[in-house]
């Protein structure tokens, strides 16, 4: 293997797996605010002991999100050192203000949130976790327009004397439409990966009877943000779709495995391929849905994997520009399914439980607790997809990824770093799972438990030897 | 001044923030087995830092970042070059983080015994690698004509840059001995001071030599002034701990870490990374850094939010200013959930 392929498993491996832990922080950290805030709107001990059962399942993958994305932020200069040296001036800003903005007030904010609950005011004690939710949403934003920048490129230009790309326009860049699109579409998948994983493990404990008071409210504000947010998946998607199949046309004829041009085309249900890959042998098509899905128009034309590959040759002078077609149209519609899945069991769920009800079938809880997956699968396929598919680019059209990697690093230093990541990563799997099952089945603490113990005597001094309302 | 000029010293600041703050953490860290006799007091040792660590961690964060987007060259030569020291960093971070959240997940001895560990070697491994990581930074490396770096990993490890390591980790010791005695109670307060005075001997001892060779063979003028000035501030901790001044012995490690920091950057200005082959291929902040609209963007950015992270950062440890003993840690069956 050559450098190029190592570091492309480290970053594959590694990304991932912080995007594991990264959609369930966005979605869970704004549910468990949304539970405190209803907690100190109500009074009702239920909402509080929702708050600290949820908010500690959020920990446990909080602190996972946050190590694993410490190698994010730096693998760029270790391994694509010749990547980072051309974009730098352009794609350096956004991280470097993600993490002004959003790691430091995530980080803070979360230390108050944990230790402060006797420390501070209840309302400045639910705005600490309002602004962790926030933070993730600013992080999101900034990382996604870099990532933006590297699917479509604006508000820049190449230096002719460095041959290095100089940022000419900030604010397009934020305002990148394909940004506009990616953001609204992570973030509603956010939600989902939220709302799946509080609605699966509410159903495990309804299943049981077990705490109804606290996981039947759970299951249904789960339930309701996965139905809305499961719609913004889709429109936002839609509008992907439409704008991925005018900037990136290879993309959209990959993950459909159109290899010559149609017009109009049909929505592959099921395309198998030649080995080598650039003809079609067999395939179930619904007719002109794709020409619909990604130009608005029943008679709208698709590019096909052969014609692109010309057009782009005639471009960028000769070379392969396909991607690895397999991968993009498989992911492709693992990504939609699971989301049209999603979808579905969030709206059964919410009828099954309307007007007071709770459904006795064992079956129903069953399939709860095994959709809480789906959102995870749906994720990872749909960043296989879209970092797959822009390949053999890294900034599309601009950079190529075999350009992009270190010249000064050996092989071997890039095998001692991704091997020792994913074992480190494995490891940490298993602990991290562990956890997670022992937590969320020993679910939410009792009334008692929640209560604040009565005050021992008058004297103000003795607060400071009471117990700490929280210690590692 | 330059906007370059502006960000060398922008993240000469991120760094020294990075050092002061999460300094007394590895200190921590380190003395965890020193210190903390039997679970209690390790948690009382850990607590200490429990809410800050986190958001002390994010310096390096933004250290990094602002290396990217201020000067990108700086940021492939250093990240691509040093590339099996930062990855053991890496390593030993994303460990010791999950180690701090996770060890009192379950009340199992050899779990907490496995998780002590992670935080000790978590905190040992960058504590020392930042110290010889920061010396051949200041010292140079071998950059080709492309910047790219073109040693060898032994090239890093010159006796030079062990003793840069040897430097910072005792300085994070003592640091975090000093940070432990400010912010405990009882016999663990009594400890800290005790290892914060021996501790001191060895700063002085590692740091004095470490910036007298730094001054000798890269400083300018101005830098004899913050060398000393670091030195004051070990000996002002080393007076101020046998005194029960533990506040003064803060004031005094924290002083000796930025001057400590500014005499490094002072003394590598304009490079940011110079070469040990041919002068005219080291890295300065006008051949690696971003365009001027870039640094434009970035020093507003910074201007506007930087006093706010010091506002609330600052605020965080007023809110958890009071010192903790073994009495306030909860025992361990009517542990509040979190």
């Amino acid at each position: 293997m050559d450098t190029v392929d190592i570091a492309r498993w480290q970053f594959g491996i590694t990304t991932v797996y912080h995007f594991l832990f990264v959609p369930l922080t966005i979605g869970l950290s704004a549910l468990v605010a949304g539970l405190e805030t209803a907690w100190l709107r109500t009074g009702r001990t239920a909402y509080l002991r929702a708050t600290k059962f949820w908010g500690k399942l959020f920990l446990i993958n909080f602190a996972m999100g946050i190590v694993t994305g410490i190698v994010q932020e730096f693998q760029f200069g270790m391994n694509w050192s010749d990547y980072s040296r051309f974009v730098g001036d352009v794609f350096g800003a956004p991280l470097a203000i993600e993490g002004l903005l959003a790691f430091f007030v995530e980080s803070t904010f979360l230390g108050l949130w944990i230790f402060g609950w006797d420390r501070l005011p209840k309302k400045i004690h639910l705005a600490c976790i309002w602004l962790v939710a926030i933070g993730t949403q600013l992080s999101a934003f900034f990382i996604l327009s870099a990532n933006s920048w590297m699917q479509h490129p604006v508000g820049y230009r190449v230096d002719e004397e460095t041959g290095r790309a100089v940022l000419t326009d900030f604010w397009a860049v934020l305002t990148n439409s394909t940004h506009l699109v990616a953001f609204p579409h992570t973030i509603t998948a956010a939600f989902v990966t939220g709302g799946m994983f509080m609605a699966g493990v509410s159903a495990w404990h309804l299943a049981r009877r077990k705490n109804v008071e606290v996981f039947r409210p759970s299951l249904r504000l789960a339930l309701a943000v996965t139905a809305v947010a499961s719609i913004g998946v889709a429109v936002t998607g839609d509008l992907q779709g439409k704008v991925m199949a005018e900037q990136q046309p290879m993309k959209m004829a990959a993950a459909e495995a159109i290899y010559e041009t149609e017009r109009p085309a049909g929505l592959s249900l099921l395309t198998i391929g030649t080995l080598d890959g650039d003809e079609e042998l067999f395939g179930i098509k619904l007719p002109r849905v794709l020409s619909f899905l990604s130009t608005g128009s029943l008679d709208g034309e698709v590019e096909g994997i052969n014609d692109v590959q010309a057009a782009e040759e005639a471009r960028y002078g000769p070379g392969d520009y396909r991607p690895f077609v397999p991968a993009i149209y498989w992911n492709f519609r693992l990504m939609v399914g699971v989301g049209m899945i999603t979808a579905f069991v969030s709206l059964a769920g919410l009828w099954l439980l309307r007007r007071g009800r709770l459904p006795s079938n064992p079956w129903v809880y069953r399939i709860g607790m095994a959709s809480l997956t789906l959102p995870f699968i749906g994720n990872s396929a749909g960043w296989i997809f879209t970092e797959m598919g822009r390949q053999p680019w890294s900034v599309y059209g601009v950079m190529k990824t075999s350009a992009s990697v270190s010249p000064s690093v050996t092989a071997t230093s890039m095998l001692i770093s991704v091997i020792s990541l994913t074992a480190l990563y494995a490891v940490l799997a298993v602990i991290e799972a562990g956890l997670m099952l022992k937590y969320a089945k020993a679910g939410p603490p009792s009334e008692d438990e929640v209560l604040p113990p009565p005050p021992d005597d008058d004297d103000p001094d003795r607060d400071s030897e009471r117990s700490l309302a929280f210690a590692y | 001044m330059e906007l370059t000029t502006v960000w060398f010293i922008a993240i000469a600041f991120l760094w020294t923030s990075y050092f002061f703050l999460e300094g007394f953490d590895f200190g921590v860290g380190m003395l965890l087995p020193v210190l903390g006799r039997g679970n209690v007091e390790r948690r009382v040792v850990i607590n200490t830092i429990g809410p800050v660590w986190d958001a002390n961690e994010v310096w390096f964060i933004v250290a990094g970042a602002a290396i990217f987007a201020a000067f990108p060259e700086w940021y492939a030569t250093l990240f691509s070059g040093f590339y099996l020291p930062l990855l053991a960093i890496l390593l030993a971070l994303i460990v010791r983080g999950v180690a701090f959240e996770y060890r009192g997940k379950r009340d199992d001895a050899r779990w907490r015994s496995r998780w002590d560990k992670a935080i000790f070697w978590g905190s040992l491994v960058p504590a020392f690698l930042w110290g010889v990581v920061f010396a051949n930074i200041v010292r140079g490396v071998p950059l080709d004509a492309d910047h790219e770096f073109a040693g060898t990993l032994g090239d890093l490890f010159s006796p030079y840059a062990l003793l840069g390591g040897l430097t910072t980790m005792i300085l994070f010791v003592l640091h975090g001995a000093v940070f432990l005695a400010l912010k405990t109670s009882g016999d663990i307060r009594e400890r800290a001071r005790l290892v914060a005075g021996i501790a001191a001997i060895g700063a002085v001892a590692a740091g004095g030599s470490f910036l007298l060779i730094t001054q000798v063979e890269h400083g300018e003028p101005v830098t004899w002034l913050t060398a000393a000035g670091a030195a004051a501030g070990l000996v002002l901790a080393a007076v101020a701990i046998r005194r029960g001044r533990e506040g003064w012995a803060f004031i005094g490690t924290g002083a000796a870490i930025v001057l400590a920091v500014a005499t490094l950057f002072v003394a590598l200005f304009p490079d940011v990374l110079p070469s040990t082959l041919v002068e005219a291929h080291s890295l300065t902040t006008d051949n690696a850094s971003s365009s001027p609209y870039t640094l434009k963007i970035m020093t507003w950015t910074a201007a506007v939010f930087t006093p706010i992270v010091l506002v609330y950062q600052g605020w965080t440890y007023w809110v958890f200013r009071k010192r903790i003993g073994t009495d306030q840690i909860p025992r361990p069956k009517n542990e509040p959930v979190r």
